[in-house]
């Protein structure tokens, strides 16, 4: 076990003000807060080499699970234990073993060539000469940095940026790496870079990886285990096929077929998203209907030319768990 | 030490670069300074009492100033710190494996180095060689200017330290206008940079004496001037180094304090 959460409880005050001015004046004397319960009672722990999916909806906390362990925020309740080390306690020694990506933040010295950060992260660090060469030289060749390095980062794009910024999250080779929303704001070609990257290290590295991200294909590309949490709470903690299985019982089923104007008979277990003269599009449920049945009723009706099954997409399968959560 | 060394090499090669800044700076200190000095020079021509100061100290001081300004002004500051406190990216800082205090310390450190250097070598070569009453008179003896050199260097500590506390404050007011404000009006006043400290009243001289702002700069320009002798300078680098241990101590609790505390802004 390389990350033991316990209990973690942690609570934010908050200003409250409505808009006018009677009520900025009135809030010069008196202020109200209420008191935000950011996480409450969560655990779980995390074996070594696992690449965890850390989701949840906007404000559920999965930031501030972060920052508690990577030890930015002390919680209020709770314990945290990672590699042996309480992570707010001996800051200075737990965090030569974590590399954290913030997607929001920077971290690079922002007037300076990429390079000059990174040599100041090497010194931060005490990473030796000949560790932050073979280093420097395997990040640079896979996040594809030769020719932005000596570049100042104000003036490269975000995708060049965030390459950048996770490089210098992993010069001094930590073990544990907290990436939070490191695909924020990407188009696709740099996201697919970002994620093969992650991927290829996480195996060469054998690091520990947990990973906040709305994208759900980022998910579905490098997690092996998900936990879902909201309103501060966990719901979800389990393998991305058991949540399949339990959840993404549904198929699309898109079957085209010579135009026909026979009203077609799909009397068994489906639902009907669309039907033109040459295609029909149906969500069966696996669970409660029998796809080839369907398929062989259909084909008795018409003559089939394409037919296609599809899962359904992990990001319908995480509404639906919002859902029914209710968060 | 390593890392505290790299941020402030960073730092200094970085700052090197801001030469127009240079320029400009140096074109008012110029005038500052001349202005000042007719100023003294106008009371120095008119006065009957015997004033604490002669004109030639006087003016030593304040050419001292201005060419050491970004060592000695508390309004020079770092809105990269503030930015990091006020937008979030502290977060990023708070998980390095080094001491915070440190590491600002350095930055802030090597910042005021850097533009001082800028500054003060042109000022210097120029103000030596101005005719009477201007020029920048030199130290009467090579003691004197060592003394001038080491208790500069101290009095640059101490204000750093001083101005670490203005950092600190932002955690929690959010915004340094405030503290920065009053600390650089208070603080520069205390140091003497408006009416160097002797001219004061004898009541407003205590207060002066009671604070730390004078060790910056009232304190080493009259050693270099000869105004404070020998031997009460040798004494005064001893509270230096005493001011300097509790200014350190001080905004090391409290940074302690506020991190304890500290609220991540932006999610």
């Amino acid at each position: 076990m390389v990350i033991r959460v316990n209990g973690l409880a942690k609570s934010f005050k908050v200003a409250k003000r409505s808009s006018g001015l009677t009520e900025a004046l009135k809030a010069l004397f008196y202020r109200k807060h209420t008191i935000v319960q950011a996480l409450q009672d969560i655990s779980f722990s995390i074996e070594p080499g696992e690449i965890v999916g850390y989701i949840g909806p906007n404000g559920a906390g999965k930031s501030t699970t972060i920052k508690v362990m990577s030890g930015i925020l002390v919680p209020d309740q709770g314990t945290c234990e990672i590699m042996g080390f309480t992570p707010w306690k001996n800051r200075a020694n737990y965090v030569k073993n974590i590399g954290v990506v913030f997607g929001q933040r920077s971290q690079l010295w922002w007037d300076v060539p990429v390079i000059d950060s990174f040599e100041l992260l090497k010194d931060i660090y005490k990473v030796s000469y000949h560790d932050y060469q073979e280093n420097l030289t395997m990040l640079i060749d896979l996040l594809n940095l030769k020719d932005i390095i000596h570049t100042p980062v104000r003036q490269l794009s975000l995708g060049q940026r965030m390459r950048c910024e996770i490089a210098a999250s992993l010069i001094h080779n930590p073990k544990i790496l907290f990436l939070d929303e490191p695909t924020i704001g990407l188009d696709a070609v740099s996201k697919i870079a970002v994620r093969k990257f992650i991927q290829d290290y996480a195996k060469e590295k054998k690091v520990t990886v947990v990973l906040t991200t709305h994208d759900m294909s980022d998910i579905e590309a490098l997690a092996t285990r998900i936990i879902l949490i909201g309103k501060g709470q966990l719901f979800y903690d389990g393998s991305v096929t058991t949540l399949r299985e339990s959840y993404g019982s549904q198929k699309i089923l898109t079957i085209d077929y010579q135009k026909s104007n026979v009203e077609l008979d799909t009397s068994l277990q489906s639902l009907i998203l669309s039907k033109t003269e040459e295609r029909i599009i149906l969500r069966v449920d696996t669970k409660t209907a029998n796809v080839s049945k369907i398929i062989g009723q259909l084909s008795s009706q018409v003559e089939l030319i394409d037919v296609s099954i599809e899962a359904e997409p992990i990001e319908d399968i995480i509404i639906k768990l919002y859902k029914e959560y209710q968060i | 030490m390593k890392p505290y060394y790299s941020v402030l090499r960073l730092r200094l090669v970085h700052g090197m670069q801001y030469r127009s800044a240079a320029f400009a700076g140096m074109a008012t200190q110029f005038f500052w300074g001349f202005m000042y000095i007719m100023i003294f020079e106008a009371f120095f021509s008119h006065t009957n009492s015997n004033p604490p100061m002669t004109l030639e100290q006087v003016v030593a001081y304040i050419w001292l100033q201005q060419a050491f300004l970004a060592l000695i002004a508390l309004w020079f500051r770092d809105n990269e710190i503030f930015d990091l406190i006020t937008k979030g990216n502290i977060a990023y800082e708070l998980c390095r494996p080094c001491d915070l205090y440190g590491f600002w310390y350095a930055k802030l450190l090597a910042q005021r180095i850097s533009a001082a250097l800028l500054r003060s070598i042109p000022i210097l070569l120029v103000v030596f060689i101005l005719p009477e009453p201007y020029r920048l008179t030199i130290p009467e003896n090579i003691e004197t200017l060592l003394l001038f050199v080491m208790t500069m260097f101290v009095g640059l500590f101490i204000l750093v330290a001083i101005s670490m506390f203005i950092y600190i404050s932002v955690f929690l007011t959010m915004s340094p206008t405030g503290s920065l404000l009053m600390l650089g009006v208070v603080g520069e006043f205390f140091a003497g940079l408006i009416i160097p400290i002797p001219f004061m009243p004898d009541w407003l001289q205590a207060i002066a004496y009671a604070l730390p702002f004078r060790w910056t700069m009232d304190f080493p320009f009259r050693i270099y001037s000869s105004n404070i002798s020998e031997t009460d300078a040798w004494v005064g680098l001893g509270i230096q180094l005493v001011w300097l241990f509790v200014l350190v101590s001080l905004g090391r609790i409290a940074l302690k304090g506020a991190l304890n505390k500290v609220v991540v802004q932006g999610g």
